[in-house]
Protein backbone atom coordinates (compact mmCIF):
# COMPACT_ATOMS: atom_id res chain seq x y z
CA UNK A 1 0.00 0.00 0.00
CA UNK A 2 1.62 3.39 -0.90
CA UNK A 3 2.51 4.98 1.99
CA UNK A 4 3.35 8.94 2.82
CA UNK A 5 6.59 9.76 3.15
CA UNK A 6 8.55 12.32 4.57
CA UNK A 7 12.58 12.39 4.13
CA UNK A 8 15.03 15.41 5.96
CA UNK A 9 18.32 15.57 3.92
CA UNK A 10 19.27 14.95 0.43
CA UNK A 11 22.27 13.55 0.33
CA UNK A 12 23.48 10.80 -1.14
CA UNK A 13 21.21 8.24 1.31
CA UNK A 14 18.40 10.70 1.09
CA UNK A 15 18.24 11.06 -2.37
CA UNK A 16 18.42 7.40 -3.02
CA UNK A 17 16.05 6.34 -0.48
CA UNK A 18 13.58 9.07 -1.71
CA UNK A 19 13.92 7.57 -5.03
CA UNK A 20 13.38 4.24 -4.56
CA UNK A 21 10.37 4.98 -2.44
CA UNK A 22 8.99 6.72 -5.16
CA UNK A 23 9.50 4.11 -7.69
CA UNK A 24 7.69 1.92 -5.37
CA UNK A 25 4.85 4.21 -5.76
CA UNK A 26 5.33 5.78 -2.04
CA UNK A 27 3.85 9.73 -1.63
CA UNK A 28 7.63 11.01 -1.27
CA UNK A 29 8.44 14.68 0.20
CA UNK A 30 12.36 15.21 0.49
CA UNK A 31 13.25 18.45 2.95
CA UNK A 32 16.35 20.28 2.42
CA UNK A 33 18.48 23.32 3.37
CA UNK A 34 19.40 24.29 -0.18
CA UNK A 35 17.66 23.20 -3.49
CA UNK A 36 20.90 22.33 -5.00
CA UNK A 37 20.98 19.17 -3.37
CA UNK A 38 17.67 18.32 -5.62
CA UNK A 39 19.91 17.71 -8.36
CA UNK A 40 20.66 14.41 -7.25
CA UNK A 41 17.10 13.57 -7.33
CA UNK A 42 17.06 13.60 -11.08
CA UNK A 43 13.76 13.60 -12.92
CA UNK A 44 12.52 10.15 -13.40
CA UNK A 45 10.91 9.78 -10.49
CA UNK A 46 8.04 11.90 -9.04
CA UNK A 47 9.23 13.02 -5.29
CA UNK A 48 8.07 16.51 -3.67
CA UNK A 49 10.82 19.40 -2.60
CA UNK A 50 10.67 21.73 0.02
CA UNK A 51 13.49 24.12 0.64
CA UNK A 52 13.67 25.18 4.55
CA UNK A 53 15.13 23.68 7.95
CA UNK A 54 13.58 20.31 8.82
CA UNK A 55 13.53 22.21 12.55
CA UNK A 56 11.05 24.03 11.68
CA UNK A 57 7.47 23.25 12.70
CA UNK A 58 5.69 25.18 10.38
CA UNK A 59 8.26 23.44 7.30
CA UNK A 60 7.66 20.14 8.34
CA UNK A 61 3.62 20.83 8.44
CA UNK A 62 3.89 22.06 4.95
CA UNK A 63 5.75 18.87 3.91
CA UNK A 64 2.84 17.19 5.11
CA UNK A 65 3.99 15.16 8.14
CA UNK A 66 0.93 15.26 9.48
CA UNK A 67 -0.45 12.46 8.04
CA UNK A 68 3.01 10.61 7.56
CA UNK A 69 3.76 7.42 8.46
CA UNK A 70 7.15 7.28 8.33
CA UNK A 71 9.69 10.25 8.58
CA UNK A 72 13.78 9.64 7.72
CA UNK A 73 15.89 12.10 9.27
CA UNK A 74 19.42 11.79 7.39
CA UNK A 75 21.12 14.94 7.35
CA UNK A 76 24.60 15.03 7.79
CA UNK A 77 23.92 16.77 11.67
CA UNK A 78 23.62 13.89 14.37
CA UNK A 79 21.71 16.90 15.99
CA UNK A 80 19.64 17.96 13.64
CA UNK A 81 18.31 14.35 13.16
CA UNK A 82 17.97 13.70 16.87
CA UNK A 83 15.87 17.34 17.36
CA UNK A 84 13.70 16.80 14.03
CA UNK A 85 13.12 12.86 14.81
CA UNK A 86 11.61 14.23 18.33
CA UNK A 87 9.54 17.02 16.56
CA UNK A 88 8.04 14.00 14.10
CA UNK A 89 7.50 11.84 17.06
CA UNK A 90 6.15 13.99 19.89
CA UNK A 91 4.76 16.90 17.60
CA UNK A 92 2.92 15.52 14.85
CA UNK A 93 2.81 11.48 16.31
CA UNK A 94 4.02 10.07 13.04
CA UNK A 95 4.21 5.91 13.47
CA UNK A 96 7.56 5.25 12.54
CA UNK A 97 10.61 7.85 13.15
CA UNK A 98 14.13 6.70 11.48
CA UNK A 99 17.28 8.95 12.05
CA UNK A 100 20.76 8.01 11.06
CA UNK A 101 23.35 9.01 13.59
CA UNK A 102 27.31 8.90 13.57
CA UNK A 103 27.82 9.11 17.30
CA UNK A 104 27.07 5.71 18.57
CA UNK A 105 26.46 7.28 22.19
CA UNK A 106 23.95 9.48 21.29
CA UNK A 107 22.63 6.51 19.09
CA UNK A 108 22.11 4.75 21.98
CA UNK A 109 20.86 8.00 24.30
CA UNK A 110 17.82 8.30 21.51
CA UNK A 111 17.32 4.79 21.13
CA UNK A 112 16.63 4.02 24.74
CA UNK A 113 14.42 7.33 24.41
CA UNK A 114 12.19 5.64 21.68
CA UNK A 115 13.73 6.78 18.21
CA UNK A 116 14.94 4.41 15.88
CA UNK A 117 18.43 5.09 15.43
CA UNK A 118 20.52 3.70 13.15
CA UNK A 119 24.48 4.47 13.88
CA UNK A 120 26.02 3.84 9.83
CA UNK A 121 29.53 4.11 12.34
CA UNK A 122 28.93 1.05 13.74
CA UNK A 123 27.02 -0.75 11.14
CA UNK A 124 29.73 -0.10 9.18
CA UNK A 125 32.58 -0.75 10.50
CA UNK A 126 30.82 -4.05 11.89
CA UNK A 127 29.93 -5.03 8.44
CA UNK A 128 33.41 -4.13 7.34
CA UNK A 129 34.90 -6.76 9.74
CA UNK A 130 32.75 -9.29 9.00
CA UNK A 131 33.59 -9.38 5.32
CA UNK A 132 36.69 -8.89 5.75
CA UNK A 133 37.61 -11.47 8.71
CA UNK A 134 34.80 -13.80 6.66
CA UNK A 135 33.06 -14.34 9.65
CA UNK A 136 29.82 -13.95 10.28
CA UNK A 137 27.20 -13.25 7.66
CA UNK A 138 30.33 -11.51 5.69
CA UNK A 139 29.44 -13.54 2.28
CA UNK A 140 25.36 -12.89 2.93
CA UNK A 141 25.98 -9.27 3.55
CA UNK A 142 28.41 -8.72 0.42
CA UNK A 143 25.13 -10.50 -2.00
CA UNK A 144 22.77 -7.38 0.07
CA UNK A 145 25.61 -5.12 -0.76
CA UNK A 146 25.24 -5.77 -4.35
CA UNK A 147 21.07 -5.96 -4.41
CA UNK A 148 20.95 -2.92 -3.18
CA UNK A 149 23.66 -1.03 -5.88
CA UNK A 150 21.89 -2.63 -8.33
CA UNK A 151 18.91 -1.26 -7.32
CA UNK A 152 20.68 2.33 -7.08
CA UNK A 153 22.17 1.89 -10.85
CA UNK A 154 18.48 0.86 -11.91
CA UNK A 155 17.49 4.47 -10.26
CA UNK A 156 19.94 6.52 -12.50
CA UNK A 157 18.91 8.25 -15.59
CA UNK B 1 27.43 25.98 42.83
CA UNK B 2 29.54 24.45 39.69
CA UNK B 3 28.13 26.05 36.53
CA UNK B 4 29.14 24.51 33.60
CA UNK B 5 28.39 26.53 30.35
CA UNK B 6 28.45 25.21 26.39
CA UNK B 7 28.74 28.10 24.12
CA UNK B 8 31.36 30.32 24.03
CA UNK B 9 29.52 32.86 22.27
CA UNK B 10 28.68 36.51 23.35
CA UNK B 11 26.02 34.91 26.05
CA UNK B 12 28.39 32.65 26.75
CA UNK B 13 31.23 34.88 27.34
CA UNK B 14 29.30 37.28 29.23
CA UNK B 15 27.58 34.68 31.37
CA UNK B 16 30.68 32.86 32.52
CA UNK B 17 32.28 36.06 33.46
CA UNK B 18 29.31 37.10 35.97
CA UNK B 19 29.03 33.90 37.09
CA UNK B 20 32.68 34.11 37.96
CA UNK B 21 32.47 37.67 39.69
CA UNK B 22 29.48 35.92 41.91
CA UNK B 23 32.13 33.30 43.01
CA UNK B 24 30.52 30.58 41.46
CA UNK B 25 32.88 27.77 39.94
CA UNK B 26 32.17 27.86 36.45
CA UNK B 27 33.52 25.85 33.03
CA UNK B 28 32.95 27.50 29.45
CA UNK B 29 33.14 24.93 27.11
CA UNK B 30 33.73 26.21 23.27
CA UNK B 31 34.05 23.80 20.73
CA UNK B 32 36.15 26.32 18.24
CA UNK B 33 40.14 25.97 19.05
CA UNK B 34 40.45 29.81 18.40
CA UNK B 35 37.34 30.97 19.78
CA UNK B 36 38.59 29.15 22.86
CA UNK B 37 42.36 30.00 23.50
CA UNK B 38 40.78 33.95 22.63
CA UNK B 39 38.44 33.46 25.96
CA UNK B 40 41.13 31.63 27.73
CA UNK B 41 43.06 35.01 27.33
CA UNK B 42 40.28 37.13 28.87
CA UNK B 43 38.92 34.42 31.69
CA UNK B 44 41.83 31.73 32.13
CA UNK B 45 41.49 28.48 32.40
CA UNK B 46 37.95 28.29 33.26
CA UNK B 47 37.59 27.85 29.35
CA UNK B 48 37.72 24.45 28.21
CA UNK B 49 38.03 22.98 24.32
CA UNK B 50 35.43 20.63 23.20
CA UNK B 51 32.24 19.79 21.65
CA UNK B 52 29.45 19.48 24.14
CA UNK B 53 27.70 17.07 22.73
CA UNK B 54 30.31 14.33 22.94
CA UNK B 55 30.01 12.09 26.37
CA UNK B 56 33.45 11.85 26.51
CA UNK B 57 34.00 15.41 26.63
CA UNK B 58 31.27 15.56 28.92
CA UNK B 59 32.58 13.70 31.65
CA UNK B 60 35.73 15.40 31.58
CA UNK B 61 33.82 18.49 31.79
CA UNK B 62 32.38 17.01 34.89
CA UNK B 63 28.88 16.87 33.89
CA UNK B 64 28.29 14.61 36.67
CA UNK B 65 28.94 17.40 39.71
CA UNK B 66 27.16 20.03 37.86
CA UNK B 67 24.45 21.50 39.59
CA UNK B 68 23.44 23.39 36.41
CA UNK B 69 24.27 23.28 32.58
CA UNK B 70 23.54 25.86 30.61
CA UNK B 71 23.25 25.32 27.20
CA UNK B 72 23.62 28.83 24.81
CA UNK B 73 25.29 27.85 21.63
CA UNK B 74 23.70 29.37 18.07
CA UNK B 75 22.08 26.31 17.65
CA UNK B 76 19.16 24.83 18.87
CA UNK B 77 19.23 21.22 18.12
CA UNK B 78 22.88 21.70 19.72
CA UNK B 79 21.01 23.03 22.95
CA UNK B 80 19.05 20.52 22.99
CA UNK B 81 20.94 17.65 23.05
CA UNK B 82 23.45 19.15 25.28
CA UNK B 83 20.60 19.26 28.09
CA UNK B 84 18.76 15.94 27.38
CA UNK B 85 22.67 13.88 27.30
CA UNK B 86 23.74 15.68 29.94
CA UNK B 87 20.42 14.41 31.94
CA UNK B 88 19.90 11.19 30.73
CA UNK B 89 23.62 10.32 30.99
CA UNK B 90 24.71 12.31 34.14
CA UNK B 91 21.27 13.06 35.89
CA UNK B 92 21.78 16.52 35.99
CA UNK B 93 19.93 18.23 38.04
CA UNK B 94 19.37 21.53 36.47
CA UNK B 95 19.35 22.54 32.99
CA UNK B 96 18.70 25.36 30.87
CA UNK B 97 18.59 25.56 26.89
CA UNK B 98 18.68 28.66 24.81
CA UNK B 99 16.08 28.57 21.79
CA UNK B 100 16.17 31.25 18.31
CA UNK B 101 12.96 29.99 17.60
CA UNK B 102 10.50 30.74 19.82
CA UNK B 103 8.36 27.91 18.65
CA UNK B 104 11.03 25.79 20.32
CA UNK B 105 9.92 27.04 23.46
CA UNK B 106 7.20 24.54 23.90
CA UNK B 107 8.86 21.63 22.32
CA UNK B 108 11.85 21.98 24.66
CA UNK B 109 9.99 21.84 28.03
CA UNK B 110 8.00 18.80 26.45
CA UNK B 111 11.36 17.00 25.96
CA UNK B 112 12.90 17.52 29.80
CA UNK B 113 14.58 20.79 29.03
CA UNK B 114 13.82 22.54 32.98
CA UNK B 115 14.16 26.22 31.44
CA UNK B 116 13.98 27.25 28.29
CA UNK B 117 15.33 31.00 27.59
CA UNK B 118 14.35 32.60 23.80
CA UNK B 119 15.99 35.78 23.18
CA UNK B 120 13.84 36.43 20.42
CA UNK B 121 10.48 35.90 22.37
CA UNK B 122 11.75 38.23 24.74
CA UNK B 123 12.63 41.66 22.72
CA UNK B 124 9.11 40.66 21.05
CA UNK B 125 7.46 40.86 24.33
CA UNK B 126 9.28 44.00 25.11
CA UNK B 127 8.45 45.40 21.70
CA UNK B 128 4.67 44.86 22.25
CA UNK B 129 5.21 46.41 25.69
CA UNK B 130 5.91 49.92 24.18
CA UNK B 131 2.86 49.91 21.36
CA UNK B 132 0.05 52.12 21.41
CA UNK B 133 -3.41 51.89 23.95
CA UNK B 134 -5.71 49.73 22.45
CA UNK B 135 -3.80 47.45 21.66
CA UNK B 136 -3.01 44.00 23.46
CA UNK B 137 -0.05 43.87 26.03
CA UNK B 138 0.73 39.71 26.58
CA UNK B 139 1.64 39.56 30.40
CA UNK B 140 2.25 35.83 30.43
CA UNK B 141 1.08 32.24 29.41
CA UNK B 142 0.02 29.34 30.93
CA UNK B 143 1.92 26.37 31.19
CA UNK B 144 1.41 23.89 28.90
CA UNK B 145 -1.64 25.57 27.58
CA UNK B 146 -2.50 28.25 24.88
CA UNK B 147 -3.64 30.18 27.44
CA UNK B 148 -2.45 33.88 27.40
CA UNK B 149 -2.82 36.57 29.86
CA UNK B 150 -3.32 40.18 28.47
CA UNK B 151 -3.87 43.72 29.53
CA UNK B 152 -5.70 45.99 26.79
CA UNK B 153 -5.73 49.57 27.96
CA UNK B 154 -9.26 51.33 26.93
CA UNK B 155 -8.71 55.36 25.34
CA UNK B 156 -10.97 57.45 24.24
CA UNK B 157 -11.09 56.69 20.84
CA UNK B 158 -11.99 52.50 22.52
CA UNK B 159 -15.21 51.44 20.79
CA UNK B 160 -15.96 49.89 23.76
CA UNK B 161 -16.27 53.18 25.61
CA UNK B 162 -19.50 53.75 27.70
CA UNK B 163 -20.39 49.75 27.04
CA UNK B 164 -20.59 46.82 29.73
CA UNK B 165 -19.16 43.43 29.57
CA UNK B 166 -22.57 42.03 28.58
CA UNK B 167 -22.66 44.46 25.96
CA UNK B 168 -19.54 42.82 24.05
CA UNK B 169 -19.49 39.98 22.01
CA UNK B 170 -16.33 38.35 23.19
CA UNK B 171 -14.83 34.54 21.44
CA UNK B 172 -15.59 32.04 22.91
CA UNK B 173 -12.57 31.42 24.70
CA UNK B 174 -11.89 34.62 26.21
CA UNK B 175 -12.61 35.15 30.24
CA UNK B 176 -12.59 39.26 31.00
CA UNK B 177 -10.81 38.44 34.80
CA UNK B 178 -10.59 41.64 36.07
CA UNK B 179 -10.81 46.12 35.28
CA UNK B 180 -7.68 48.17 36.87
CA UNK B 181 -9.17 51.54 36.99
CA UNK B 182 -7.11 54.14 38.98
CA UNK B 183 -4.87 51.28 40.22
CA UNK B 184 -7.61 49.69 41.59
CA UNK B 185 -8.58 46.36 40.58
CA UNK B 186 -11.84 45.10 40.26
CA UNK B 187 -13.51 41.75 39.52
CA UNK B 188 -15.95 42.84 36.68
CA UNK B 189 -19.32 42.54 36.76
CA UNK B 190 -21.98 41.76 33.49
CA UNK B 191 -22.78 45.56 34.15
CA UNK B 192 -19.36 46.75 34.76
CA UNK B 193 -18.96 49.70 32.74
CA UNK B 194 -15.59 50.52 30.82
CA UNK B 195 -14.09 53.81 31.07
CA UNK B 196 -10.69 56.08 29.11
CA UNK B 197 -7.62 54.91 31.12
CA UNK B 198 -9.12 51.37 32.05
CA UNK B 199 -6.95 48.65 31.91
CA UNK B 200 -8.63 45.29 31.39
CA UNK B 201 -7.19 41.94 32.00
CA UNK B 202 -8.68 39.18 29.72
CA UNK B 203 -7.44 35.12 29.47
CA UNK B 204 -7.81 34.59 25.97
CA UNK B 205 -6.93 31.00 23.98
CA UNK B 206 -3.93 31.84 21.91
CA UNK B 207 -5.93 31.03 18.33
CA UNK B 208 -9.11 33.95 19.69
CA UNK B 209 -7.02 36.78 20.42
CA UNK B 210 -7.09 38.52 17.06
CA UNK B 211 -10.83 38.49 17.55
CA UNK B 212 -10.06 40.00 21.30
CA UNK B 213 -8.02 42.49 19.41
CA UNK B 214 -10.61 43.71 17.25
CA UNK B 215 -13.15 44.08 19.69
CA UNK B 216 -10.80 46.64 22.01
CA UNK B 217 -8.92 47.89 19.09
CA UNK B 218 -9.51 52.04 18.28
CA UNK B 219 -10.74 53.46 15.37
CA UNK B 220 -7.52 54.92 13.66
CA UNK B 221 -8.32 57.93 12.25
Amino acid sequence: MPQTIVILGCGRVGSTLAKQMSGEGHDVTVIDLTSDAFRRLGNKFKVHRLVGSGLDQDLLKRAGLERASAFIAVTQGDNSNIMAAQIAREVFHVERVVARIYDPIRAQAYRELGITTLCTTTLAAGLIHDSALGEGQGEALLQASQTWDKVYLEQRC
Amino acid sequence: MYVIVVGGGKIGYYLTKQLLTEGHEVLLLEKDRRRQSAMAEQLGEVVMQGDGCEVRIMSEAGFGRADVIVAVTGDDEDNLVICQMAKKNFQAPRTVARVNDPANMVLFDKLGIDTTVSSTQIIFNLLEQQIEPGEIIPLGALKNGNIEVVAINVSERSPVLGQTIQDLRLPGNALIISVVRSDNAMIPQKDTRFENGDSVIAMVVAEEEPQLRHIFAEAHS
